[in-house]
This record gives structure tokens, C-alpha cells and sequence, in this order.
């Protein structure tokens, strides 16, 4: 499958959930908001909703240094 | 009214499409709050300084440090030791000595938040910490002020615009506090460039010129020099400004 994460095309295996495709890219799910096809889910749901072709996701970190 | 010194001070600004006169006036009428007067708040202020905002807010209750001058560039050496506030004041005011400065010397609670933002036009969240960063935004969200949120880590950076009832608010982004703290490194420049589009955020919204980041996010990587603006959403479920928004005050952490 091809999802777009952060901007860039990616190849994503089917039956990839949002929380599964954080392990794969080694992120700490407690340091990020997901966005994803423009809605955010919350984050107890990211173990049941899978990534499908043509995704669009966003990952974007806490950050809170000034 | 501007001044014979005005017009020359702002010559550069004032013939641009969407500034003028007019707008170099609305400019000197607008007050503007920096909360944090360090790697952030030290560009956002120096610009908006020399900008012509009239009043500019300082709400800081640290004192200079030798770690901070890789970044925060409104202090020097001869300043360690010093409160920031006073030390900001004073190159501010050598650049712009008709800018009007109000020195905040205070950590900012709910106590003191309400009093502190009230008579600003503009918020400015510079901080450096999650838990005021909430009280700021819970805060000017019930107070209806706008905040120009930026947040820096690392060579990465963060910027939105929020205007209570017209665009998502913080915790549109981030519901709650981080689970995790964590404190990586930060370099001058990466500050720099955020601190600067605070500011440049703040003088398109007082003007209403060009487009401010209303419901986008403006992702700032600094190593592989990008720049990404997405979408990002009012959230149905925000505890805050969404449709069943369990938090009804400023919340305490």
C-alpha cells in the first residue's frame, strides 16, 4: 500500500494499524499527535484503526521548548 | 499619529503593500505580550520592537544564565545573573526607545494570568514548559485572545496561530500533557526562525494582511531545511472548544 506520512510516499504493509506504524518507525507513541486523512483520532484508538491505501498521516511531535 | 522620527524609522515597512500609513499606525496602537523572554520570546520581541508595536508586554520571572546566550539573543554576558525582564527591557528599548515595554517580573498562575493578559492584544506563548503553555491557552481561550503558539526542540519547530471561536485551539493539537517529559538540546538558529514567525504572525493579524497559519500547522525542519504547513482541524472531541468541552476553567497541573 502507498500511504503518504509526513509528506513523503511510503510502502506500508496491509493490516498496518496507526499505533503498529509508530513501532515500525521507532516512535514513542506517548511523544506524538497523530493526524490522520485530516481527522485526529484519539490515541486509544490508534491500536484498532488501520492504515489503508491513499492515507494521508501526520505525525507531529510534542514539543513545548521555548 | 506618527511622528517625523516615525515615518523615517519606518519608511522601509510603511511602503508596503499592506502596511501604509494606516497600518504603521494600527501598529503603534496594538499591545503585544511576550510570555518568556528567552530563545522564542528574544526574536519575537526584538522584531516586533522594531516594528513600531507600541506596547510590548514582558512576562518573565528567570534570571539570565550563561547556557541560555546560545540562543536567547536579548541577553549577553554582562547580563548573567540579571533578570531577563530587565535585561530585555534594555536592549529593546535601545532599539526602540518609543516602544512602550511593561515588565511582567512574574511566573505566570492562575492567579495572575488573568490580570496579566487582559489588556494585551496579542499573546505571544514563548514559554518553556507544557504546563504553562496550558494555562496560557486554556486562559486566552476563555479570555478570547489570541495566541501565536510556537514551540522549539531540538532543529525542529512548531507554529499556529489561535483565535478563541474562529480556528482550532491548543488542545486541538495536544489534548492533555505529555505523558512523557522529555529535554533534548537546542540550537540558537532553530529558535531564530520561530521566534521571528511569531512575531511576523502577530503583525499580519493585528494588520489583517496575508494569510496567518488560521487552523494549519507550520512544521520547521531545521537539519533538512524544510518548511511544511498542514491542515490541522478543529477537533470534535477537543476537551476544550469541542462539541461536549469538559474543561471549564484553566485547567491545574
Amino acid at each position: 500500500m502507498i500511504v503518504k506520512i509526513n509528506g513523503k510516499e511510503e510502502n506500508i504493509e496491509k493490516g498496518t494499524t496507526l499505533l503498529s506504524l509508530l513501532d515500525l518507525k521507532r516512535v514513542n507513541p506517548n511523544s506524538v499527535v497523530i493526524e490522520h486523512n485530516y481527522e485526529i483520532p484519539e490515541r486509544e484508538k490508534w491500536e484498532e484503526i488501520l492504515v489503508n491505501d491513499g492515507d494521508n498521516i501526520e505525525i507531529v511531535k510534542f514539543m513545548g521548548g521555548g | 499619529m506618527l511622528s517625523e522620527s516615525d515615518l523615517s524609522r519606518y519608511e522601509r515597512q510603511i511602503m508596503l503593500d499592506g502596511i501604509g500609513i494606516k497600518g504603521q499606525e494600527k501598529l503603534k496602537s496594538s499591545k503585544v505580550l511576550v510570555a518568556g523572554v528567552g530563545g522564542l520570546g528574544s526574536p519575537a520581541a526584538y522584531y516586533l520592537t522594531a516594528a513600531g508595536i507600541g506596547t510590548i508586554g514582558l512576562a518573565d520571572f528567570d534570571e539570565v544564565s550563561l547556557s541560555n546566550l546560545n540562543r536567547q539573543i536579548l541577553h549577553a554576558t554582562n547580563d548573567i545573573g540579571r533578570f531577563k525582564i530587565d535585561s530585555a527591557a534594555e536592549k529593546l528599548s535601545s532599539l526602540n526607545p518609543d516602544v512602550q515595554i511593561n515588565k511582567h517580573c512574574i511566573k505566570l498562575t492562575h492567579e495572575n494570568i488573568a490580570d496579566t493578559v487582559k489588556n494585551y492584544d496579542v499573546i505571544i506563548d514563548a514559554v518553556d514548559n507544557f504546563e504553562t503553555r496550558f494555562l496560557i491557552n486554556d486562559s486566552c481561550y476563555f479570555l478570547q485572545k489570541p495566541v501565536i503558539e510556537g514551540a522549539v526542540c531540538g532543529f525542529e519547530g512548531l507554529l499556529m496561530t489561535i483565535v478563541p471561536g474562529k480556528t482550532p485551539c491548543y488542545r486541538c493539537l495536544y489534548p492533555d500533557l505529555p505523558k512523557e517529559k522529555s529535554f533534548k538540546g537546542i540550537i540558537g538558529t532553530t529558535a531564530g526562525v520561530i521566534g521571528s514567525l511569531q512575531a511576523f504572525e502577530a503583525v499580519k493579524l493585528l494588520l489583517g494582511i496575508g494569510g496567518p497559519l488560521f487552523g494549519r500547522l507550520l512544521i520547521f525542519d531545521g537539519l533538512n531545511s524544510s518548511f511544511r504547513v498542514i491542515d490541522w482541524s478543529k477537533k470534535r472531541s477537543c476537551p476544550l472548544c469541542g462539541e461536549n468541552a469538559t474543561i471549564k476553567n484553566p485547567a491545574k497541573y
